[in-house]
């Protein structure tokens, strides 16, 4: 789980042409989500936290940014987990859409609130590419424990 | 990891305690955390140490960038080397010529603002940085560069290349530290526009090519092709270093204020190495005197000190409380600065319409650098 979220960091920061990195999905972001569904006992609200302080520091955010705004979504991830888990691939698409919008939505907002305001729409397209590469991000992420 | 993987279905210890519970306390410490840091500062330190812990994997992901670079210069063709070593030669001569008369109109304007000699240049030493090549937000133009406070970095440093302006660093850790460019739009440079002497703020954009002036009035005297230089306003940059040269102008009617962009000089899409600067503290020119002498660290490597990337204007001192006409600061820098413009390489003569409207002060306005010995000599007298 913490090679998966280490995987999804290093994939967070590799430079990419901008264009291409506009599109980049929040890899750390579906990795959370994806521990937070599927084992949501193990990683938890902790690994949402860790990881968006991880984001806040290779970021250069403010300290807590990313951690308030992974953790909100992770802790609905979990509570809902059972739910999510059950239904089929275009809704989940559709949940994570919901999510990553209302994770961008929390950045935005802290954004604005501690004077780094970014209005830029592109900021935005993340969270709809991360949601197309859902199904993928949750077929390789099985893999990574269902050898056992 | 298939061992993180089986121990993923345990119990994990804080089982006991209600997510919802736990929640609330992380969201807690998040927005403790968001208003020590914005607020009040105090984690500086924290940051300090997690940008060190953070910087062996953002080198470990810009490895493969550097391999291949390293791939390309070991097997760089004879040919390709041999061109390269043609064009900077040529480029070494070219700035020979500038530079002839550098020294000579250095000590001219000194002699002109009442100093018994030219100020030395504002640069105190610099230092190569390399940029690691690593995303660090994609909507922000930031870079990180391998050097940080062990090399003596200091927060709100000035970074150029040899072409101008680059940005300033932001965060420091201890091997590596984060610039912004100047492109950035959260990032503003107090600029003047040297043709006239008008100072503005130059805004980043968000673009790779692109600086705003919004504050320009409809009226302003600006037109594509105008040099922006650092006004030395706000503390951080020296006076007087190139920034970007403006590319559009558009006036519309109703608009209080032009619409103005201007292109950076510095080369911002394809920098690998920049340059931290550091300036003399005491000098009159220098940013910020405080803070920058406190942070100079002299048993640094530094480039050359022959080479300036450009030629340094200096502020002027107050002249001699007897000098009749104390001759005005602008006019001068244009003329300092001049000498080395491919423009201006024989006699250093500048526009004669930038003067008219710089010698608002300036009662024997020198019309070019090769009058200019003529009426300031009342003021060298009375000495």
């Amino acid at each position: 789980m913490v090679f998966t979220a280490l995987v999804g960091l290093l994939l967070t920061i590799l430079p990419l042409p901008p264009w291409l990195a506009l599109l980049r999905p929040a890899f750390l972001v579906l990795t959370v989500l994806y521990w937070s569904i599927a084992a949501p006992r193990a990683g938890g609200l902790a690994l949402g936290f860790a990881s968006g302080l991880t984001l806040d520091v290779f970021r250069g955010a403010v300290l807590g940014q990313h951690a308030l705004a992974l953790s909100t979504i992770t802790y609905v991830a979990v509570r809902e987990h059972q739910k999510i888990r059950s239904k089929p691939a275009f809704q989940q698409m559709l949940i994570v859409l919901g999510a990553l919008i209302v994770y961008e939505f929390i950045l935005f907002a802290i954004d604005g609130w501690s004077g780094h305001p970014m209005t830029s729409p592109l900021r935005w397209v993340h969270a709809a590419t991360g949601a197309l590469v859902w199904p993928l991000a949750t077929a390789l992420l099985e893999r990574t424990h269902s050898r056992r | 990891m298939p061992g993180f993987a089986a121990g993923a279905y345990r119990p994990s210890p804080g089982r006991g305690t209600s997510p919802g519970f736990r929640f609330t306390l992380y969201a807690i410490l998040a927005v403790v955390l968001m208003f020590v840091d914005q607020r009040r500062g105090w984690l500086a330190e924290v940051r300090y140490l997690l940008s060190g812990a953070a910087y062996p994997l953002q080198l470990a992901v810009s490895s493969p960038t550097e391999a291949w670079r390293w791939l390309e210069a070991t097997f760089a063709t004879r040919a390709s080397l041999e061109a390269e070593n043609a064009r900077l030669e040529r480029e070494e001569r070219t700035l020979a010529m500038r530079s002839q008369r550098f020294e000579a109109l250095a000590r001219e304007n000194g002699e002109l603002r009442g100093l018994r000699e030219a100020l030395p240049d504002v640069a105190d030493h610099w230092m190569v940085a390399e940029v690691v090549e690593v995303e660090l937000d994609s909507s922000r133009r930031r870079v990180l560069i391998d050097r940080g406070a062990r090399n003596g970095v200091f927060k709100n440093q000035v970074v150029m290349d040899s072409h101008g302006l680059l940005g300033q660093t932001m965060h420091v850790g201890p091997w590596s530290a984060e610039v912004i460019l100047i492109t950035d739009p959260e990032h503003a440079v107090p600029v003047e526009i040297e043709r006239t002497g008008v100072r503005t703020i130059a805004v980043g954009t968000g673009e790779n090519q692109a600086l705003a002036l919004p504050y320009l009035p409809a009226n302003a005297d600006v037109k594509p092709g105008d040099l922006l230089l650092t006004s030395g306003l706000g503390g951080v940059f020296p006076q007087g270093y190139p920034v970007a040269r403006i590319t559009d102008v558009r006036r519309d009617a109703v608009q209080p204020s032009a619409l103005v962009r201007a292109r950076p000089l510095a080369e911002l899409d394809r920098m690998h190495e920049v340059m931290l600067v550091w300036f003399k503290g005491d000098h009159p020119a220098a940013p910020t005197p405080a803070s920058a002498a406190s942070s100079v660290r002299k048993d640094l490597p530094s480039g050359d000190p022959a080479y300036q990337p450009q030629p340094v204007p200096v502020r002027p001192k107050p002249a001699p409380a007897d000098a009749k006409a104390p001759p005005h600061p602008k006019s001068n820098e244009l003329e300092a600065k001049a000498a080395p413009r491919p423009k201006a390489v024989p006699g250093a003569k500048a526009a004669p319409g930038a003067k008219a409207t710089l010698g608002e002060k300036a009662a024997p306005g020198p019309k070019a650098a090769s009058t200019v010995a003529a009426p300031a000599s009342p003021a060298e007298g009375n000495q």
